[in-house]
């Protein structure tokens, strides 16, 4: 009766070992144990089938917090590349150009090898469809990039190609291209949290009002971080001041986001997730404060600012990613809430 | 146009989605208070619609071998075995020398593995569980001796064994429907909802918007599959597969006015007879998902057979999220603007 177990065909997102907390269920009610720790939620007392999974845990792998943080850093660094451009500063807005391109290439990498069918991944230009975050998703990132992608492209023509007609043209577009890109850049930023919330997994649809601005925050932190190490000292205050206030807005919003939380709270402070998520603080935090104290003063000080923030914003998306995951392998997450807001419900008749 | 069109009760779901002339909305009402386990459904669903076959072992719990729906189960047989009588039912079980139904075991068994699952055990439920976790345990499955004999007296108790075949829902607001990003996923002329296999890509958005776990992707294939209430069928007047097959009647196909008038009758006439614990599941209207085309008669909670108590479709929140996301990006661009004005010095 005993058949060995298939191979994994595929990756997926929550492959890996989960954390002990045991919540012993089956048919029937039972109480979700975890080891004697003081928690503010009381035990919660739930009934489940053998304890399995009501829902499906997302298929999504690591790639999708991937492009999470991709996509931040390119709609970050194109408002940094429009600005540098605008305000005369050369040396700034050459790097967060091409950086813009790069996390854009990137995130279309990493957005079109997740699918099942990766090579139908224009099937997702067949429609604009505004009850889909994705495919919302899809036209606003159809918006960002030409421009990002031009504004790069103007940046890394060859003398020669430059001194041609369309290199002439080109180099005359690269301003007004690179503005319609960071136009759009708000919306890149901030519509993956409506792509996350928009789901039935709990760890990501009950954050629904605070994660636009974590994943904002993260963007700007990531975009003017990526500006500080690659631009020199003189130029890049208005880097610092974008990622300062990014990073600010990030650490805040991610408090806020997660004292509000209920019972699924757990899954964003306990295990592996809550790991990522105290390291993303603390890199944000330390970035940050490099970022006042010695971006201004010293390039390496800088350098090391810009990238404690580009990696705490990226263990944002990852901690933010895993929590939704987690979320959806234990029923209790889905039942208790549900059951709490009938009994609501009928205590409200 | 009609007021509720992202959640909330909604009259005419296929004009909604723009059928200008329909047939009437279809469903299932699945009774699940005469339902025998026999997985009839089960069999003639996978011959119908060619879904592969994924595994045929017993998992440890009771005599389902299906786990939960997926993308190569579209309908799952649910196995329940409690220490209690229906309603005002004798069992018989005192005066036998039957013993505790193993609940407790087999929960032991299973559950600690699944938590070692690839997917918590949400994928596929047909594949066995993974090796580790505690050593297998003597479940007395199958079992020569009667019930109870090895375990004495004062071990019996009352059983009853709750079977329900599931599906997918088919919900008046779909969840799976609405994030669609292809327009794979579509609203049928009878009201259900549908992916076109030829368009999906695979995105995997809709798994997480089924606030009921059914729709899935496949592995090998990349595309998403659930039940499309045998659409080839019902397009031809025939009933799915799945109702055709099923012998008791626990499974009935029909137009979904018609179905929810028979549960609310079926509904008071159990209450009649004393098992007060038969409620309606996915009935309501006015429930999160605007009511299911696809309802049940539950004889426990819904949580026991392994479904949400109060599903909500993610849609509900959209305008209230895109409101945020709109403030945050406005803070985003503000913050761009103040960061280069500021520091023009």
């Amino acid at each position: 009766m005993s058949r060995p177990q298939p191979a994994p065909a595929e990756r997926r997102s929550d492959e890996g070992g989960t954390e002990g907390r045991s919540a012993r269920m089956f048919q029937g009610i039972r109480r979700s144990r975890r080891g004697g720790e003081p928690t503010v939620v009381p035990e919660a007392e739930f009934g489940s089938y053998y304890g399995r999974p009501v829902l499906k845990a997302p298929v999504w792998e690591w790639k999708i917090a991937a492009y999470l943080f991709c996509g931040g850093l390119a709609a970050g660094s194109s408002v940094v590349a429009a600005g540098a451009d605008l305000t005369g500063r050369p040396s700034l807005r050459r790097p967060c150009r091409i950086g813009s391109m790069g996390a854009l290439l990137a995130s279309l990498y990493f957005l079109v090898s997740d699918l099942g069918r990766p090579e139908r991944f224009h099937h997702m230009l067949r429609v604009l469809k505004p009850t889909s975050p994705m495919s919302v998703g899809t036209w606003i990132l159809s918006a960002f990039g030409p421009g990002a992608g031009a504004a790069a492209v103007a940046e890394l023509m060859p003398a020669r190609v430059r001194r041609s007609l369309a290199g002439r043209l080109l180099d005359r577009l690269a301003r007004p291209l690179g503005i319609s890109a960071a136009a759009t850049a708000p919306a890149v930023a901030s519509y993956t949290a409506v792509l996350l919330s928009h789901t039935a997994v709990p760890g990501w649809s009950e954050v629904r009002d605070e994660l636009p601005f974590v994943f904002v925050g993260s963007a700007a932190a990531s975009g003017g971080g990526f500006g500080m190490v690659c631009a020199p000292v003189a130029e890049a205050g208005p880097a610092r001041v974008f990622a300062a206030v990014g990073a600010a807005g990030e650490i805040v919003a991610s408090r806020v986001m997660e004292h509000r939380l209920g019972l699924v709270g757990e899954v964003y402070r306990e295990g592996h997730v809550g790991t990522l998520r105290r390291a993303s603080e603390s890199l944000t935090a330390a970035g940050l404060l490099g970022t006042v104290l010695l971006a201004p003063r010293s390039r390496a000080g800088a350098a090391a600012s810009g990238l404690a923030l580009l990696a705490g914003s990226a263990l944002q998306r990852f901690g933010v990613f895993e929590a939704g995951v987690a979320s959806t392998k234990d029923p209790k997450y889905v039942v208790v809430p549900q059951r709490e807001r009938l009994d609501a419900r009928a205590a409200g008749r | 146009m009609s007021r509720n069109r992202l959640s909330g009760p909604l009259d005419d779901v296929a004009g909604d989605a723009g059928h200008v002339t329909h047939p009437p909305r279809v469903g299932f009402f699945t009774d699940t208070s005469v339902c025998i386990g026999c997985k009839a459904c089960e069999v003639a669903c996978k011959e119908w619609n060619s879904v592969p076959e994924d595994g045929l072992d017993l998992l440890g719990m009771s005599f389902d071998n299906t786990g939960m729906l997926g993308a190569n189960s579209w309908r799952h047989v649910a196995f329940v075995e409690q220490s209690r009588p229906t309603g005002r039912q004798d069992p018989g079980f005192d005066g036998l020398p039957t013993g505790p139904s193993g609940i407790p075991d087999t929960a032991d068994a299973v559950e600690p593995r699944l938590r070692e699952a690839p997917r918590g055990g949400s994928e596929l439920g047909t594949s066995p569980l993974p090796p580790g976790g505690p050593e297998p345990q003597e479940l007395g499955m199958p079992g020569f001796d009667r019930p109870g004999d090895l375990a004495g007296a004062d071990t019996r108790t009352d059983f009853r064994w709750l079977m329900a075949s599931d599906v997918c829902k088919h919900c008046t607001h779909a969840g799976c429907l609405d994030v669609c990003p292809t327009g794979a996923l579509f609203r049928t002329e009878f009201g259900t909802v549908v992916v076109q296999q030829d368009i999906c890509n695979g995105c995997g958005y809709c798994v997480s918007g089924c606030p009921y776990g059914v729709i899935d992707r496949r592995e090998h294939d990349g595309r998403a599959n659930k039940c499309t209430l045998c659409y080839d069928r019902i397009g031809d007047g025939l009933e799915p597969a799945c109702a055709k097959a099923c012998p008791t009647d626990s499974i009935q196909f029909g137009e979904l006015d018609e179905l929810r008038e028979r549960a609310d009758r079926r509904l008071a006439q159990l209450h009649d007879l004393g098992v007060g614990e038969a409620r309606l599941y996915g009935r309501d209207p006015d429930d999160g998902v605007g009511g299911d085309g696809a309802f049940f008669l539950l004889l426990d909670e819904p949580e026991v057979y392994g479904l949400p108590p109060d599903p909500q479709v993610p849609t509900r929140y959209a305008p209230s999220m895109w409101r945020r996301a709109g403030a945050a990006a406005a803070a985003f661009a503000l913050a761009g603007i103040a960061a280069f004005v500021g520091g023009r010095r």
